[in-house]
């Protein structure tokens, strides 16, 4: 190979930017596939499933694996379908994502703008709770939420989300507020002004950034998650639990149309949120995580 | 007023004190406490509910002596290195790719990444059923008229856990090639420039200048992969169910059916032991190196 100089930072011959396109769009296939796969057989009957291709486009469609899936389909031992435990999971997120947020933003700006000696290790010790294994924590959650008479309930896992978000979500703000520069606020001292009046006027104001971080990081994981959702949702269950009821259940013809209707179900949410600020999303989580 | 003002000075002193303070509190009890309460646990005789005799490392060599424990922590290294490596390579060469002045990024990179947006339940589902030999792929490829076609890891023993590996790669590498990306936009040009002109042929220029830049990048990447890996739970659930028979047991699943429907606390207590110990041996060193690097 003969060295030639160029003058654009790296370029690429002909062929080796076909192999390129070539791989860059074989993964794009490769993710796109289960969602693919998922779609369309949500919209088929039974039939087409058991008996023909699942990557062919249905010959009959039909809305009825996905009305199943949302009011009728069997869950446990209810012909519920997903409605009622769609409701939890809103019912669940929404407390959750909030309280979370407000108590991480109050967190970050403490931690970054009125210091005192042994900060760093109370954000170190809020910060390894990010990274448990949660499975450390179940048997004497469970004990505590059954003394609390808060166990398989919603405001029970409300609590639970909570407490563990919280270090997430001050990590995020105490990144955030740590480029912000601090003769503001000490400036804003001078002239007599508060805690939380330089936090709501000063603070508050510029977190819109991190605050969509925060929202879609806590609104992702809570929504998705199981763990929590199986060991303490008693008969409050999330959306997450009853899909896998409703998938994993052995009695009868399994109906995988209605299967992949409420797996879209379930996904639907987080995808929407996804699709809408997902950007924003992935440049707040770099300029976090990546510069570190 | 004297007093007034003293007053008020004093409570601004301790205002910022007293808005941590429950979060503070809060994690010292729900995470440390519980830790604590664990680990005690796992030293006692504890079956359904928690009793407090103590047995010393009983619980812990019981543990060690399973098979059913022995295939869960095989399967966590094998599922933990063919993912975090696989994820990586994955990862990077995309990319990489993508960093060609590839018309099209903009549609391609959200398609890589929405499968992080989505449950591992939902995951678990969409693969389950598309691996699955008697509707999935293998008929499929059947009908397409490749007759001898065979795919039947997911009912295989020995096959089954790379399965969730597929699963939970199709996840996540989409997530890692974000990092990497940005990893790669934050490099200088002028850099790649200076050693062009000195010579350098592409595959040089990444083995010798770009991946050396991206180490934060692959730090980054090795310690959130490898605490997915060790928690992994929903997706072993949702594709597997830990079958066939025991074969796709994992230390969580291992955990949750022993403390909670097998009715063994103590052992269960001691292998949430054991799971947190082995993360702590990753997080530990890589927050403290984080913390101390910021404070400088």
């Amino acid at each position: 190979m003969s060295a030639v100089t160029q003058d654009t930072a790296v370029s690429t011959g002909r062929v080796t930017r076909a192999f390129i396109y070539l791989v860059l769009i074989l993964f794009a296939l490769f993710y796109l596939l289960p969602l693919y796969v998922m779609g369309v057989n949500s919209l088929k009957p039974l039939e087409e499933i058991t008996g023909g291709n699942m990557m062919a486009l249905p010959s009959t469609w039909t809305l009825d694996p996905w009305r199943s899936a949302w009011s009728t389909a069997q869950i446990g031992v209810e012909p519920t379908g997903l409605k009622p435990y769609f409701l939890n999971s809103i019912l669940m997120v929404v407390p959750a994502v909030a309280i979370s947020t407000i108590v991480g933003a109050l967190n970050g700006y403490v931690l970054t703008k009125w210091r005192f000696r042994g900060d760093t290790w109370v954000f170190g010790l809020m910060l390894f709770s990010c990274f448990i294994p949660f499975q450390i924590v179940l048997i004497p959650m469970a004990v505590v939420l059954g003394k609390l008479g808060l166990a398989g309930s919603v405001p029970g896992l409300i609590l639970v989300h909570v407490v563990y978000g919280i270090g997430f979500t001050t990590l995020y703000f105490r990144n955030y507020y740590a480029a912000f520069p601090t003769e503001l606020v000490r400036a804003a001292m001078i002239d007599g002004a508060g805690f939380f009046r330089i936090f709501w006027r000063i603070l508050l104001p510029v977190s819109g950034p991190i605050a969509v971080v925060s929202v879609i990081w806590q609104f992702t994981n809570i929504w998705n998650d199981f763990l929590f959702g199986a060991s303490f949702g008693g008969t409050s269950q999330p959306m997450t639990v009853a899909l896998n009821n409703l998938v994993q259940s052995s009695t009868g013809v399994k109906e995988y149309n209605v299967h992949f209707a409420g797996a879209i179900l379930a996904a639907l949410p987080t995808l929407i949120v996804y699709i809408v600020a997902g950007r924003y999303f992935v440049r707040g989580l770099m300029a976090g995580s990546v510069k570190g | 007023m004297a007093t007034e003002v003293d007053f008020r000075t004093r409570l601004q002193d301790w205002l910022p004190k007293l808005v941590l303070a429950p979060s503070f509190a809060v994690t010292l009890l729900f995470v440390y406490g519980f830790i604590l309460f664990t680990v005690v646990l796992s030293f006692t005789g504890s079956k359904m509910l928690p009793r407090y005799d103590w047995v010393g490392f009983e619980n812990y060599e019981k543990l060690f002596a399973l098979p059913a424990w022995t295939t869960a922590i095989t399967n966590i290294a094998i599922f933990a290195t063919l993912y975090i490596t696989i994820c990586t390579a994955i990862g990077l060469m995309l990319a990489i790719f993508l960093d060609q002045k590839i018309r099209g990024e903009g549609v391609l990179r959200p398609i890589y990444l929405y499968p992080m947006a989505l449950s591992f339940i939902v995951t678990g589902t969409a693969w389950k059923w598309f691996l699955d030999p008697g509707i999935g792929l293998e008929k499929i490829m059947h009908l397409w008229g490749w007759e001898s076609f065979s795919f039947t890891w997911i009912k295989d023993g020995d096959m089954a856990i790379y399965t969730i590996v597929i699963a939970a790669v199709w996840q996540t590498s989409g997530f890692v090639m974000a990092m990497f990306l940005a990893g790669l936009r934050g490099i200088d040009n002028e850099i790649l420039k200076a050693a062009q002109i000195d010579g350098a042929s592409n595959w040089q220029l990444y083995r010798r200048i770009v991946i050396p830049l991206l180490r934060p990048a692959f730090l980054s990447a090795f310690v959130i992969l490898s605490h997915l890996a060790i928690k992994s739970y929903d997706l072993v659930i949702a594709l597997t169910g830990g079958g066939p028979g025991r074969a796709t047991e994992m230390p969580a699943t291992f955990m949750y059916s022993y403390t909670f429907t097998r009715n063994q606390m103590g052992i269960g207590a001691s292998s949430a032991v054991i799971m947190l110990m082995t993360i702590a041996a990753i997080m530990v060193p890589y927050l403290y190196a984080e913390l101390k690097e910021k404070k400088a």
